[in-house]
């Protein structure tokens, strides 16, 4: 469509800014905000491009190796775009807040960018060998920011990472494996449109024998594992804990996104009848994932890995909305498909919302760590807001994100979800909701613990935000208050990109 | 033009075996210059092949009596490999930058095992195809006897022996085929004409597939391997792993499959489930699979690791053979190239890179030495060599084995399965192994640091950058653009499971 390859540009560019950050020494950290900056303002051209039907636009397509059924298919929807923005920003965010890299910084921001080029690689794919490439590829700059710039118990941190993803990635190869051999191709849309047919069930089975339902496993074992979803998530505070906190940022804010992204581009529009089968048990592990996030967050006093629950918890409201629709439902049934689409609307904008949040909260914690010599447990801290007045009314407005409070981003997403959710699965929306209850108590005596109270001695001199800091976070807190006031912003494109996905979708 | 390869490696044999032995400088850039120049024509050779099937290169009668043949010809399969041959030859010389003994001795037998190579690749003629193949094998053993490092003599006689048993298998198969066929020739594509009766292919198959096999390093016959490429220098290990491992899986492909197409046939009856010699061969190359990879696993010496990892990978060259079906074929021959390429740049890297600096190869004593600070070059090296080899998409290596499983897959799911565990196997062993040597954060024992106290490696030379960077290229490039290799072997393999016909 697009005579220009913007998004080929988008991927490559952040690996060109690697291929330079590499040799820069420490002007690693310039060419680092400047690709970035960039890539955010082509993800921002991308996004006002996008086409208003809803459908995949700005394609791009090529041959490749078409034996194997691998081509270069490139394009992106309301969905793909908004996690391209989100990418950008999270990634502008983790540069801005490393500046304190002493140690091979060309290497560590040559190591983000092309973690940057694996989170653009994936989101634009539409086929599964070129997703797949680009999704290892974000792994192993991951590992390596863990392994050789994390805390004292990286190495096993790093490992753990490592091996689950990898395992969970085996298991969508082999389940996709399974799938080409059967329909000869590995094209997402025209597999969509086989899934949908029944087709691709049909050729399955006279294949290998009714195995579809255990493919649909395997592929959603894949995304289990990095959005994550319990009982797949013991990596995950550790992984978020060890890694130096702009790495965190990066992995809890986009990261975590390529799980969800995966069950909303290839697990659900693949195998969306599959898992209507399993709806019940699926919805289950949602709601644990809810309901474990946030308690283990309740019990815990580094701030790190309270946040790092948190995350888990938060993920979960977007796996709930997206089991909760996974089932079928008659075409008359209007109010039903309108629940359909506010909760896969609350899902998306949840998947940007948690993202801009959680970045911005490990950005705080870095900022936190960096004044105190390393400092992170709740109880390190004490009323801060008396020294330092500005960072708590910013980390305190980022908290409030986090627990939803309306007015401020985190809370349309989660409205939308639990309004379209409830309808379609009353009792795992309603016991979710009690999660959200716990979720107000972690983060107000996080709010307690280090706004409040008697100042500890090594807090006494306590710098506030200087002007470079304010300057850097003024806009994302920006971002949070106008997306909590005019979620319109997003939604306005979002909303044609649900309703087309799920006329795309069989249950 | 693609002949020249042969003619010229051998050329430079001779000329480096007339060298005056002080010389060492002399004989190196002799030698690189041989190789650059064999690339040269591969690749020549490789560009005015697109597009076509096979090319006479030479065909002069030997001995008219037998019908013999001096046939030179290539097809796609044989263009790929000369292609591999011409790289690792480089790459090869470049790990050989710092042989002082003997050099140009080293390199005449160095340049003879190339000629040697070239030669299998190129012959359509069965008589010929044998001779280039033992002529092979002699260099080998000199190569590791003389410059070898561990047990060299017992892994160079333990080589020889395997070869020559493989050797005189494959021997009495083209014997026994030339008298049953009755033809005056032994040219390869006479030979998969005739009509052979199916008894004989029945017995004969086995025979000729596992003489050649052994060489490619088939469980349970693979036990040379990881002695001798542990055993032999560097470049021999690289050539070894890269290419010679690769004569014996296309001399499987080539004579075996391509003669004996009934071979592969169902017995009739089944033994503990087997039911014909295509499912015992499956069924060897998957354990070999799933073995090469958990040996790795155990292993303390870093040089064995990799050892190991070849017969793992080889293991998938001989399932992608034994489908018998266009795309397992494809794969094998493409994971024949891919491992080519990523043995020979893991074994320079364990072997010359490492080991040269720190003159040790136990894990135990690396995961000591924070290599991945002091030698960042060598740890950047192997971690994109071990991603490339552990099947990172994006690599060759990755393509390959899709295509194997995708293969396999469709003839018994059971074997792709295993297999597929194997490749989870490969990704623990070469994480391990990576983990353990450049990136453990274990502390130096007080010996260890007292003896490096200002003790510097000596710095990464230009030949292991090139090196490094070459054959790490190669494999991104045909990682992301398969279609390079595949449009030549794709062609090649539908004739010759048409039939052998080609």
């Amino acid at each position: 469509m697009s005579g220009f390859p913007i998004l080929t540009l988008l991927t490559v560019l952040p690996l060109i800014g690697a291929a330079i950050a590499l040799g820069a020494g420490k002007h690693a950290r310039g060419v680092a905000l400047i690709t970035t900056l960039a890539s955010l303002a082509l993800a921002l051209a991308i996004w006002t491009q996008l086409p208003v039907n809803g459908s995949i636009g700005l394609v791009e397509r090529a041959a490749w190796a078409p034996s194997l059924g691998i081509e270069y298919h490139l394009g992106v929807d309301g969905l793909g775009a908004l996690m391209l923005v989100l990418s950008a920003i999270v990634t502008l965010m983790s540069v801005d807040a490393a500046h304190r890299v002493h140690h091979q910084p060309g290497l560590y921001f040559g190591l983000v960018l092309v973690l940057e080029s694996g989170l653009f690689g994936s989101f634009t794919a539409l086929n599964f060998f070129h997703w797949f490439l680009f999704w290892e590829l974000s792994l192993i700059p991951a590992f390596f920011l863990i392994k050789l710039w994390g805390g004292a118990r990286r190495g096993p941190a790093a490992t753990q990472f490592f091996v689950y993803t990898m395992a969970g990635s085996a298991a969508l190869l082999v389940a996709f494996l399974a799938v080409f051999v059967s329909t000869g191709s590995m094209d997402f849309p025209h597999l969509t449109l086989l899934a949908y047919t029944g087709e691709l069930e049909q050729s399955v089975t006279s294949h290998f024998g009714p195995i579809t339902l255990w493919l649909a496993i395997g592929v959603l074992a894949g995304f289990a594992v990095k959005v994550p979803m319990a009982p797949f998530h013991t990596w995950l505070p550790a992984a978020y804990a060890e890694a130096p906190s702009p790495v965190t940022m990066l992995l809890t804010g986009a990261m975590s996104k390529m799980g969800v992204y995966g069950l909303l581009r290839i697990a659900i529009p693949l195998f969306g009848h599959q898992i209507a089968q399993i709806r019940t048990p699926l919805l289950v592990l949602a709601v644990v994932t809810v309901v474990m996030g946030v308690w283990a967050a309740a019990a815990q006093t580094d701030l790190k890995r309270i946040f790092a629950y948190s995350s888990v918890n938060h993920l979960g409201y977007c796996l709930l909305g997206i089991f909760a629709i996974a089932v079928p439902i008659a075409a008359t049934n209007a109010a039903a498909q309108t629940s359909q689409a506010a909760a896969l609307n609350g899902v998306i904008l949840q998947m940007f919302n948690h993202g801009v949040t959680a970045a911005a909260l490990f950005w705080f914690v870095a900022i936190l760590q960096q004044r105190t010599g390393g400092h992170r447990g709740i109880n390190d801290f004490g009323g801060l807001r008396k020294p330092a007045p500005v960072l708590a009314g910013l980390m305190g407005i980022a908290l409030f994100s986090s627990l939803g409070l309306p007015g401020l981003n985190g809370f349309v997403g989660e409205f939308l979800i639990f309004r379209g959710v409830f309808p379609l699965a009353w009792v795992a929306a309603t016991i979710s909701i009690l999660g959200l209850l716990v979720t107000a108590t972690v983060i107000l005596t996080v709010i307690q613990k280090i706004f409040w109270g008697p100042v500890p001695e090594h807090c006494a001199n306590f710098p506030d935000l200087h002007e470079g800091e304010r300057l850097a976070l003024a806009p994302v807190i920006g971002l949070m208050i106008l997306v909590g006031l005019l979620p319109q912003l997003i939604v306005d494109s979002v909303n044609p990109t649900v309703v087309n996905l799920l006329a795309h979708w069989r249950f | 033009m693609l002949a020249w390869t042969i003619y010229l490696s051998f050329a430079g044999a001779l000329v480096q075996a007339l060298l005056p032995k002080s010389r060492a400088g002399l004989a190196r850039w002799l030698a690189l210059a041989v190789a650059v120049a064999g690339l040269t024509f591969a690749v020549a050779g490789f560009v005015a092949g697109m597009g076509q099937g096979r090319v006479v290169l030479a065909d002069v009668p030997w001995v008219p009596s037998m019908g013999i043949h001096f046939l030179l010809a290539a097809d796609g399969i044989s263009r790929v490999l000369v292609l591999l041959t011409g790289l690792a030859a480089i790459a090869g010389v470049l790990f050989s930058w710092n042989i002082e003994l003997r050099a140009h001795e080293f390199f005449a037998f160095y340049l003879a095992l190339i000629g040697g190579v070239y030669g299998v690749f190129l012959s359509f003629d069965l008589f010929l195809l044998f001779v280039f193949y033992e002529i092979a094998i002699v260099p080998k053993y000199f190569l590791i006897a003389i410059w070898g490092s561990t047990q060299r003599e017992y892994a160079a006689m333990k080589l020889a022996i395997y070869s020559f048993a493989g050797s005189a298998m494959v021997l009495i198969g083209l014997l026994a085929i030339y008298a049953t066929a009755g033809s005056h020739s032994t040219g390869l594509i006479e030979l998969s004409h005739a009509e052979l009766p199916v008894s004989f292919q029945m017995w004969c198959f086995p025979l000729v597939f596992t003489g050649f096999a052994i060489l490619a390093g088939m469980w349970p016959f693979h036990t040379w391997a990881p002695t001798g490429h542990v055993a032999a220098p560097t470049a021999a290990s690289m050539l070894l792993a890269g290419v010679v491992m690769k004569l014996g899986a296309y001399g499987c492909l080539r004579v075996g499959i391509a003669l004996f197409p009934r071979g592969l046939d169902p017995w009739g009856f089944s033994f503990a489930g087997l039911g014909s010699w295509r499912d015992v061969f499956a069924v060897l190359a998957v354990i070999g699979i799933v073995y090469g990879a958990l040996v790795a696993l155990a292993q303390t010496d870093f040089k064995f690791v990799i050892g190991y990892s070849s017969v793992s990978h080889m293991g998938f060259v001989l399932l992608g053979l034994i489908t018998l079906n266009q795309i397992g074929v494809t794969g094998a021959v493409l994971q024949m190239f891919s491992h080519g390429i990523l043995a020979g740049l893991l074994f320079a890297i364990v072997g010359r890179i490492v080991y040269e600096r720190t003159h040790t190869r136990k894990l135990a004593e690396l995961e000591t030495m924070h290599l991945s600070k002091r030698m960042p070059f060598a740890a950047a090296a192997f971690v994109i060599a071990g991603l490339a080899s552990m099947g990172m998409p994006g690599f060759s290596g990755f393509v390959a084995e899709l295509q194997v499983l995708v293969g396999a897959w469709k003839v018994n799911p059971w074997w792709a399965i295993t297999a597929g565990v194997g490749i989870v196997v490969g990704v623990a062993y070469t994480w391990r192994a990576m983990q353990k040597a450049f990136f453990s954060d274990a502390l130096p024992s007080a010996h260890v640091l007292e003896e490096e106290h200002g003790h510097h490696f000596a710095a990464i030379t230009w030949p292991e950058v090139t090196g490094v960077v070459m054959l790490a290229g190669v494999s991104l490039f045909v990682g992301l653009y398969p279609k390079i290799l595949l449009d030549a072997i794709e062609p090649a393999v539908k004739a010759l499971l048409a039939g052998g016909g080609q």
